[in-house]
């Protein structure tokens, strides 16, 4: 061969990068507060990612900056390099390890998406309506209880949202649960949360829905069941004509998102 | 006057659009009169009255401006006017705006439109981040942000990264392989002249009542299908350029698969040719789908047809299948020529062969297979079938193997080489392999669905694209126009301005695209005029570093004018490299080469001792002992001599 690297010394570099940069990045939340039993799942998720991106990341910039170190071309130095075309060990290698890689990584997604929407037991419906620019919710009941612009969620019980969109394609995202899906016209749409703390946040549009789309949200209430009752119950609207032909589907059983239908 | 109008040029073209214009306009008059409807109707979404000039009118100014001459006289049967190539080459400036059939101005003509639409695109994204450098409403409001950066992008992705490729590859590439041309001149130069049009349709929405089209760039029905009358800007501008690109791929594919000099076989081709045979795959087949489900965008909106109308049983969600089955092939069609420009440069300045050269190519063709089968993971929460997602997840992932091959052999071209990084050209291709590396990584992570159920459309995914498409094609753009500029122009470039320009565009592009990933992650969504206060400071420092990376880019503009006109003259071969249109003149002679040169070897055999890539006409006629003479190379040898 044309010298020798030094793989063991490169491959140590590697390690503590993906160390150091494991070490400062992990412990980040970057997804911010979590409030729902998807969130932990899906951070933890983001977390092995990170470091196997920081392992990736280091093994490339440790090869580059090695490189550019070791084999800058002096000033004057009109010569080639080596000629050398390729090394199939190598070759096959950088091939197979990023498919292993890869593919666990798929694995271990499919994993985390089938646990983020299990059904559950005792679960909630909900109905989402969506339209330029505002929300609203139905909830079974008497005549189907309707408010406007709020939601209102009992804590640690599986809710199955029903979404509705009116107009045009709106998304329902709240950030602390993780869970977003899209409302689109002529369809209903169908996600599943389970809220696990007591709370208040936002619920934000995130496909765009025209000029008011920035400012499309309603206020997230997460409280305990017994709270959440009293205010279903004294909830006063019943749902507006308009709205009623989609109801049918908020009697009929959710359909598991994981498997069809939506 | 009456010369004017019979020879083909500007006078006759602005005539024809004109002339087609009226036609159209007429058309629709008549057959309202006819149909007892009123003549002119302003419903939101109609205006047929100005949409079907809007298609004829381009039509009129490319057959005026002498596009279609030399192929209507041969249709008609009448005699055709021999090329007497006066239409070759370029003396003047003026010469560059003529229909013109030489590749060599052609693709100038491409790269100089293509870079007028990246400055007008950029000036949008710096109003759009003036606008977001503080929460509430400063400059613009939101009806009017939601146009600029839907033309910001539209603007970006289809006049200038996919036809800049095609500019810089219209250059480059018949020389490479040892042509004399490409294989369709004047369908060449049709191709270049739809995409001003094209170009000036998108900018031209802002004109329109209602404004510029406002559906983000996705253009996703029903959005679309109810939008003002800017939207069918869009909808037929699309058609431009699309057409355009379509048939330059079918140029490309024919060039290489027919034009190649004796000897260079596919495993001779410099990986930049190999690069565009992929993207042209891609075009040839994606293209047409967006270009249809566009159509069916315009007839839901002038025709009231009901393809996305879901009152009356349309399919929402099928216009986003159709659209990404383009969209994403989209990104790679802005990917792999940049793919190709970084091997050229790295090896070229690492004085080596390119590592696996081989696997180089077959990873290239393995993206474009692969690419048709991801479309859905930009689909991941839009109420699609869910059984989709796990296989297309899959696909998504796997992607990134190929793409990994090429970032650790153009690492192991570097190895036991002898880098040089005087060159900007270096320098970009350096940093492309640390920017994409950031931005493949988001894209493996937004390839899991549970992660994208939280991050899409977040501006996570507006850090991703600009990472890929900024730090990545981008990067392989400027690396490719200070690679080529000698060759272009006959005159080099500033280093000193040039490393200026690279390394303001590194810290704007880190500055300006890192912060976005955590404040999308954190619970900002994309395409807001207006966001929570608590993402304030974040924004704020996101919009100082755009202006940089904004402001740095007028030192390219600069660099690049003033060395065309007064850089010091450049020889042939200024970075020394092994592929062929180094060893003609720079610029390259007007018909390329007095006689076609003969392949007789890889393109990257630095270091090889006696290896040699082609033998250039004049050179004297030995071959090296190991290559057999090639088909032909008796009557070559030393016949221009």
């Amino acid at each position: 061969m044309y010298g020798r690297l030094p793989i063991a010394k490169m491959l140590a570099a590697t390690v503590a990068g993906t160390a150091v940069i494991s070490a400062v990045m992990v412990p980040i939340n970057w997804n911010g507060q979590g409030a729902s039993t998807a969130a932990p799942k899906i951070d933890h998720l983001l977390n092995v990612m990170i470091v196997l991106s920081a392992f990736v990341f280091s093994l490339v910039m440790v090869m580059l900056f090695y490189a550019l170190w070791k084999f800058k071309a002096k000033p004057g130095d009109e010569s080639d390099g080596e000629p050398i075309h390729g090394n199939t060990r190598l070759e096959v290698a950088w091939t197979l390890i990023p498919t292993i890689i890869v593919l666990f990584a798929g694995g271990y997604s499919w994993k985390v998406l089938d646990e983020i929407e299990e059904p559950g037991d005792r679960p909630l419906t909900v109905s989402v309506f969506s339209q330029q620019y505002a929300w609203s919710f139905a909830y079974p009941g008497k005549d189907y209880a309707w408010n406007e612009g709020e939601l209102h969620v009992p804590v640690d019980r599986p809710i199955h949202f029903k979404m509705h969109a009116l107009d045009v394609i709106h998304s329902f995202w709240v950030p602390e649960w993780r869970i977003k899906k899209d409302n689109v016209p002529g369809i209903t749409t169908t996600a599943i949360v389970t809220p696990d703390k007591v709370g208040t946040y936002q619920l934000v549009c995130t496909e765009l829905c025209g000029f008011g789309h920035a400012s499309m949200r309603a206020k997230v209430v997460v409280e305990p069941e017994a709270k959440f009752n009293e205010w279903v119950a004294a909830l006063e609207q019943e749902v507006p004509e308009a709205y009623k032909e989609f109801l049918g589907d908020t009697e009929s059983d959710p359909t598991p998102v994981g498997s069809g239908g939506a | 006057m009456l010369a004017a109008i019979k020879r083909p040029g500007w006078t006759r073209g602005a005539l024809g659009a004109l002339a087609a214009g009226a036609f159209g306009f007429g058309l629709v008059i008549a057959l309202r009169a006819i149909s007892d409807l009123p003549l002119y109707e302003t419903e939101q979404t109609g205006y047929p009255h100005v949409i079907v000039p809007l298609i004829t009118a381009p039509l009129g100014f490319l057959a005026g401006f002498g596009c279609f001459d030399y192929w209507l006289r041969w249709a008609a049967g009448l005699p055709t006017i021999p090329d007497d190539h006066s239409q070759h080459g370029a003396t003047s400036w003026k010469d560059y705006f003529r229909f013109n059939t030489d590749h060599k101005v052609i693709g100038i003509q491409y790269i100089v439109t293509t870079f007028f639409f990246f400055f007008v695109g950029g000036l949008m994204a710096m109003m759009i981040r003036a606008e977001l450098a503080q929460p509430g409403t400063q400059i613009v409001d939101a009806a009017t942000f939601n146009s600029l950066f839907s033309t910001h992008a539209v603007l970006m992705i289809f006049v200038f990264v996919i036809p800049v490729f095609a500019g810089i590859a219209n250059y480059v590439l018949p020389l490479m392989i040892g042509a004399p041309d490409m294989a369709f001149p004047r369908l060449n130069a049709l191709s270049f002249w739809m995409l001003p049009l094209a170009g000036l349709m998108f900018v031209g929405s802002f004109l329109a009542p209602g404004g510029a089209f406002d559906a983000g760039w996705t253009g996703y029905a029903p959005l679309s299908t109810g939008a003002p009358l800017g939207q069918s800007f869009f909808n037929i501008g699309v058609q431009f350029a699309g057409a355009s690109s379509i048939a330059t791929a079918l140029n490309f594919l024919v060039t290489i698969i027919t034009m190649r000099a004796p000897g260079m076989t596919f495993w001779r081709m410099p990986l930049l040719v190999w690069a565009n045979l992929s993207t042209s795959l891609l075009v040839v087949a994606a293209t047409p789908f967006i270009a249809g489900v566009q159509f069916m965008v315009l007839f839901d909106r002038v025709l009231h047809t009901n393809f996305f109308d879901f009152a009356a049983g349309g399919d929402v969600i099928s216009y986003q299948h159709i659209f990404w089955f383009y969209s994403h092939p989209a990104v790679y069609i802005m990917m792999l020529p940049g793919f190709g420009i970084i091997s050229e440069v790295i090896s070229t300045h690492a004085r080596k062969p390119i590592f696996g050269y081989r696997l180089m190519a077959l990873a290239l063709i393995g993206i474009v297979v692969l690419s048709y089968s991801v479309w859905a993971h930009h689909m991941f929460v839009a109420g699609m079938f869910s059984w989709l997602r796990v296989p297309m997840m899959i696909t998504t992932l796997l992607i990134a193997v190929p793409t990994g091959i090429k970032i650790f052999s153009w690492l192991g071209t570097l190895f036991f080489g002898k880098i040089h990084t005087f060159s900007t050209a270096m320098l970009f291709a350096l940093a492309f392999i640390v920017t994409f590396t950031i931005g493949g990584i988001s894209g493996v992570m937004l390839g899991m669905v549970p992660i994208d159920i939280h991050v899409s459309d977040t501006y996570f995914i507006v850090a991703h694209i600009h990472f890929v498409l900024f730090g990545g094609s981008v990067f392989t753009i400027f690396a490719g126009i200070y690679h080529w500029f000698p060759k272009m122009t006959g005159r080099m470039y500033d280093e000193k301005l040039g490393r200026v320009h690279f390394w303001g565009t590194l810290v704007g592009t880190w500055g300006t695209f890192v912060p976005m990933h955590w404040v999308g992650m954190d619970g900002m969504p994309r395409r807001v005029a207006d966001y929570a206060t608590q993402f304030g400071e974040w924004n704020l420092l996101i919009s100082c570093f755009a202006f940089i990376l904004g402001a740095v880019q007028l030192v390219f503009l600069y660099n690049m004018v003033v060395s065309w006109k007064f850089g010091p003259r450049a020889e042939a071969n200024p970075w020394r490299a092994n592929s062929i249109e180094w060893q003609v003149s720079s610029p390259p002679p007007i018909f390329n080469f007095p006689e076609i040169p003969r392949v007789v070897g890889g393109p990257y055999e630095f270091g090889v001792p006696g290896a040699k890539h082609a033998i250039m006409p004049g050179e004297g006629a030995e071959v090296p002992e190991n290559e057999p003479a090639v088909a032909g190379s008796s009557s070559t040898a030393g016949a221009s001599s």
